[in-house]
């Protein structure tokens, strides 16, 4: 499986976990969970920096981008123009082209507004950025995010932050069907089997945060995901049998007295 | 004279560097942006790019986040 890598944009991608670096307790425990994950793309908001506490310490200094591949977002972004504005700010600050594009749509439910998105990502494409699109399950918004530039898509499984799983595995699936790009599940992880069932579904990698960063445990839940990130991709590479109403025995009948 | 810093009021010296804002603000200028009236400050010219009367600077940097749920807004 260590040949098995994934490649986006001419980039290799060692892991097919992403993570991301909210909600943790602080930044030991968030660089702890992250090696722990195994994960390689690490993703981050992009803020005012704090001035008023010169000693603040800076994510960077515990996620280093030698040896990660940041991915920034543009997290709390509600319209087109507030999401370039992040994604070019982003890109000056001087890590990567790279932009993880997020145009959410509404509040209570962070779905994207996939109007938006695709709006976004063109024009963000022809600037030259790597656009990852957080988009929703949907097949045929897909298709339009690859049809501007976009060299994977990144639907959500279930809400943000949800832990409620993956709510509709057969729009992922047409949607992986549709688009000949990698697809990235993100969003709406919960534990380890969610994982794993999006790798079996045929999913390129798996990113999620709170899944990890909420668990009572969240390094022992980042090595958990881990391992079910892989055991998704290898069963899903081994291929699994088909479900069938009625048993099939395993032992012969031949030799039984 | 006065500009605006982060949303904030702050008096710097006339005509003070962006590269030179940046070092009294401790803040190490390869790990942020700088927005400068709304445009992006190339990093190259922090040193030659001076400050005026009113000017409105945005310096941003990278944070823990993951996705919209997790930034704190």
């Amino acid at each position: 499986m260590s040949d098995d890598r994934l490649t986006i944009a001419g980039i290799d991608f060692r892991s097919r976990l992403w993570v991301g670096t909210g909600k943790y307790k602080d930044f030991v425990e968030t660089q702890k969970a992250i090696e722990a994950s195994g994960a390689e793309v690490v993703t981050v908001a992009v803020r005012r920096v704090n001035i008023t506490d010169r000693k603040s310490e800076n994510l960077l200094d515990y996620i280093s981008p030698k040896t990660y591949k940041i991915l920034p977002n543009t997290a709390g972004c509600y319209n087109v123009e507030d999401a370039l504005r992040y994604a070019r700010l982003a890109r000056a600050a001087g890590i990567s082209d790279m932009v993880k594009l997020e145009v959410i749509g509404d509040e209570k439910t962070l779905f994207p507004d996939t109007a938006g998105l695709i709006e976004a990502a063109k024009i963000l494409v022809k600037e030259g950025f790597i656009v990852f699109p957080y988009t929703n399950d949907d097949p045929i918004v897909a298709k339009r995010l690859v049809d501007v530039g976009c060299p994977a898509v990144m639907p959500l499984a279930a809400p943000i932050g949800s832990g409620l799983g993956i709510r509709n595995p057969y729009n992922l699936k047409i949607l992986m069907e549709a688009v000949n790009v990698p697809v990235i599940v993100d969003a709406g992880v919960g534990t380890a089997s969610d994982a794993a069932l999006a790798m079996e579904y045929g999913a390129d990698a798996v990113l999620m945060n709170s899944a990890i960063a909420g668990a009572k445990e969240p390094i022992l839940m980042a090595e958990a995901m881990k391992y079910a990130v892989w055991a998704g991709r290898m069963a899903f590479k081994a291929g699994r049998i088909p479900r069938k109403l009625y048993a099939t025995a395993s032992s012969p009948i031949e030799g039984m007295l | 004279m006065r500009i605006t810093l982060n949303g904030e009021a702050r008096e710097v010296t006339e005509g003070q560097s962006v590269a030179s804002l940046l070092a009294d603000l401790g803040v190490q200028a390869e790990r942020v942006a700088v927005e400068l009236n709304l445009k992006i400050v190339d990093r190259q010219t922090f040193t030659g790019t001076s400050l005026r009367d009113g000017d409105r600077v945005e310096v941003i940097g990278f944070i823990g986040g993951g996705r919209s749920d997790d930034d704190e807004r």
